[in-house]
């Protein structure tokens, strides 16, 4: 088991150093100059942008660049700009010139929004996703059968950012139920956040919804028929105790290695929805960052999502070799 | 094939998506005709049209909607909307089936050679397939399409990018149905008659491929619709002055208020596309499958 971890592990690490190989390369060998991306459209200047493209050691060859970015991950690195110099602590994912802050900082800052998002979206998709995927299969048929099954086809044909509009429409102009969101942190005002969230959170648990109503639904048909259910019933059990102790638990095991790779799908819905709501999460700060063309702050919110992802299924994996161990041999 | 139709055309639903998929379709073909037709083109504006003391809210009820403009015009410009969505339609279906296009290639190519050649290039292939799908789409190609000089033709661009980024799940599904046809009886009796690896790869396996890649790829059209969508949503898609959905959807925001209809257009349309082509692609999945009859698939 834990030589399976191991390795497991050892091969997301050597997918995360060939990634930010690539991711590096391709962003800074683009035809356009990074450092006039990085120097701005207006601001810039030709001295300007000597000292950009010096700080950004761009005068030196590739390799020794990306040795530099490397490095700069472990044990931060220092941008020479002019008389100042600007430090960025380990683990330095670069340096924002158009925030004038390390990109990480300005990841921290919009972390807690995108956290807030997710995890209460998460908990509303679970919920309602494994409860109606469970409820439709055991009235396989009838009317909750094919009212899911519409929700669930909606949820997928109509995308995060069309569905945050019609409720921005619906609830904060048209009713006024609610205000136009914006952030307010938990820690100063919890109902405010939630006031606040509660579209997004629809949103986000709409769009993410229909894989677990899915395999909920064909997990526990597929469990029915198994025999120990036979057995169990067989033994007289209530149907309620047959189903809650025995069918629930081997239909749902799959659903955790689900819901750990889709950590990809949840980020992209999130910053559609974040867009959409003008909430300031990553998702946000990713597209303003493109929009800006701040290269620094695109390439290491890149690195990292994509670490993230690689991380997620990593864990994910292993955490399907302890629910399932047959998988260790392979 | 007579079986195929017969089984398809008992499915109302799968019906209904081939339909309106073709009407869609047609109007994305015929849209210059059917603007021509209307009068109007895609760029002109109608101050006239435009309420300027409201801050630009089409004249007239319903956003403006008149016989000599079939949806109305656009607030602010005045731009005739049914112009600008007939434009949008033939954009959004083009990259959504050149990405498609190009994702079903690149995953055959990919899972051929994984599913044929020995195991360190199966080994090899199969974890860039695995890294592939794991990869947020939206994410990469929001950066990529961030630093690519803006002369390159913008929508083939979205296309590429939606494709290279998609290939991962035609990749899986062609690999494993290689490596169930290569052990099959005909496959052997062709490598014993002495053709070569290609021709196997050429005349034996890729027919047998069809069904489930025809399949899957019915199923990734309205997915790259979406993400055609969402990008231009994002701003980083199709730039103006060639209109997409999802850009107007992203200018339509500051008009809730005062022109719903600007919204709720470009709203449906993508619902619509988006759902008939998924109807449709679930009716080829289900007419294909040899497993499923009307019987079981009420059931499953």
């Amino acid at each position: 088991m834990l030589g399976y971890v191991v390795r497991r592990l050892l091969g997301a690490i050597a997918v995360m150093l060939a990634m930010s190989a690539v991711v590096y390369v391709l962003f800074y060998l683009m035809p356009a100059n990074p450092a006039q991306l990085v120097c701005g459209p207006k601001t810039c200047t030709a001295d300007r942008l000597a000292m950009v493209e010096h700080s950004l050691g761009l005068d030196e060859p590739l390799y020794v660049q990306y040795w530099h970015f490397l490095s700069g991950l472990v044990v931060g690195r220092d941008f020479s700009s002019g008389p100042s110099v600007l430090h960025c602590p380990a683990p330095c994912l670069g340096y924002s010139f158009q925030y004038t802050e390390p990109v990480l900082d300005k990841i921290l800052e919009a972390l807690p929004v995108s956290l807030s998002i997710v995890i209460g979206a998460a908990l509303l998709w679970l919920t309602f996703g494994i409860g109606a995927g469970v409820l439709s299969a055991l009235r396989r048929g009838r009317w909750l059968d094919h009212a899911v099954n519409v929700v669930v086809l909606g949820g997928f044909a109509v995308p995060a950012f069309i569905t945050s509009l019609l409720l921005l429409m619906v609830f904060c102009v048209y009713l006024q139920w609610l205000p136009f969101p914006s952030y307010v942190p938990f820690d100063e005002d919890p109902l405010g956040w939630a006031q606040n969230l509660v579209l997004p959170w629809i949103v986000l648990a709409l769009v993410q919804l229909p894989p677990y109503v899915r395999l909920s639904r064909s997990g526990v048909l597929e469990t029915l028929t198994e025999d120990h259910i036979r057995t169990a019933r067989a033994y007289g059990l209530t149907e309620r105790r047959v189903i809650g102790r025995h069918a629930l638990r081997g239909a749902l095991s799959p659903l955790i290695t689900v819901a750990a790779a889709d950590i990809a799908a949840v980020l992209t819905a999130s910053m559609l929805t974040e867009t959409a709501f003008g909430l300031p999460g990553l998702g946000r700060l990713m597209v303003q960052s493109v929009n800006q063309i701040d290269l620094p702050m695109v390439v290491g919110m890149t690195l990292l999502i994509g670490f993230v992802i690689v991380l997620c299924n990593a864990i994910a994996d292993v955490l399907y070799a302890v629910v399932d161990r047959r998988v260790r041999v392979a | 094939m007579r079986l195929l139709w017969n089984r398809f055309r008992a499915d109302r639903s799968a019906v209904f998506g081939a339909v309106v998929a073709g009407l869609l379709v047609l109007l994305a073909i015929t849209a210059p005709l059917l603007t021509a037709l209307e009068g109007q083109d895609t760029t002109s504006f109608h101050n006239d049209l435009v309420d300027s003391a409201r801050g630009g809210v089409p004249l007239g009820g319903f956003g403006g909607i008149s016989p000599q403009h079939w949806f109305g015009v656009e607030p602010q410009t005045g731009r005739d909307l049914f112009a600008r969505i007939a434009e949008g339609a033939q954009v959004s279906l083009l990259v959504a089936i050149c990405a498609t296009l190009v994702e079903v290639l690149l995953g055959v190519a990919v899972g051929l050679l994984a599913g044929l050649s020995g195991k360190l290039v199966d080994a090899l292939l199969s974890r860039v397939t695995d890294i592939a799908i794991a990869f947020p789409v939206t994410v990469f190609s929001l950066a990529l399409l961030a630093i690519v000089p803006e002369t390159f033709p913008r929508p083939l661009l979205v296309a590429v990018v939606i494709g290279v980024f998609g290939w991962g799940g035609t990749a899986r599904i062609t690999r494993a149905q290689a490596l169930s046809l290569r052990t099959r009886d005909f496959v052997a009796a062709a490598r014993l008659s002495g053709a070569s690896g290609w021709r196997v790869a050429r005349r034996e396996i890729l027919p047998g491929l069809a069904a489930p890649v025809i399949t899957y790829g019915a199923l990734l059209l309205p997915t790259n619709l979406i993400a055609e969508a969402g990008l231009s949503f994002l701003g980083v898609g199709v730039r103006p002055p060639t209109s997409s959905w999802g850009q107007m959807l992203s200018s339509a925001t500051t008009w809730f208020r005062s022109d719903p209809v600007y919204v709720l257009l470009p709203a449906f349309m993508v619902f619509l596309t988006v759902l008939s082509f998924t109807l449709f692609g679930e009716g080829v999945r289900i007419a294909l499958d040899p497993r499923s009859t009307r019987l079981s698939r009420k059931a499953a």
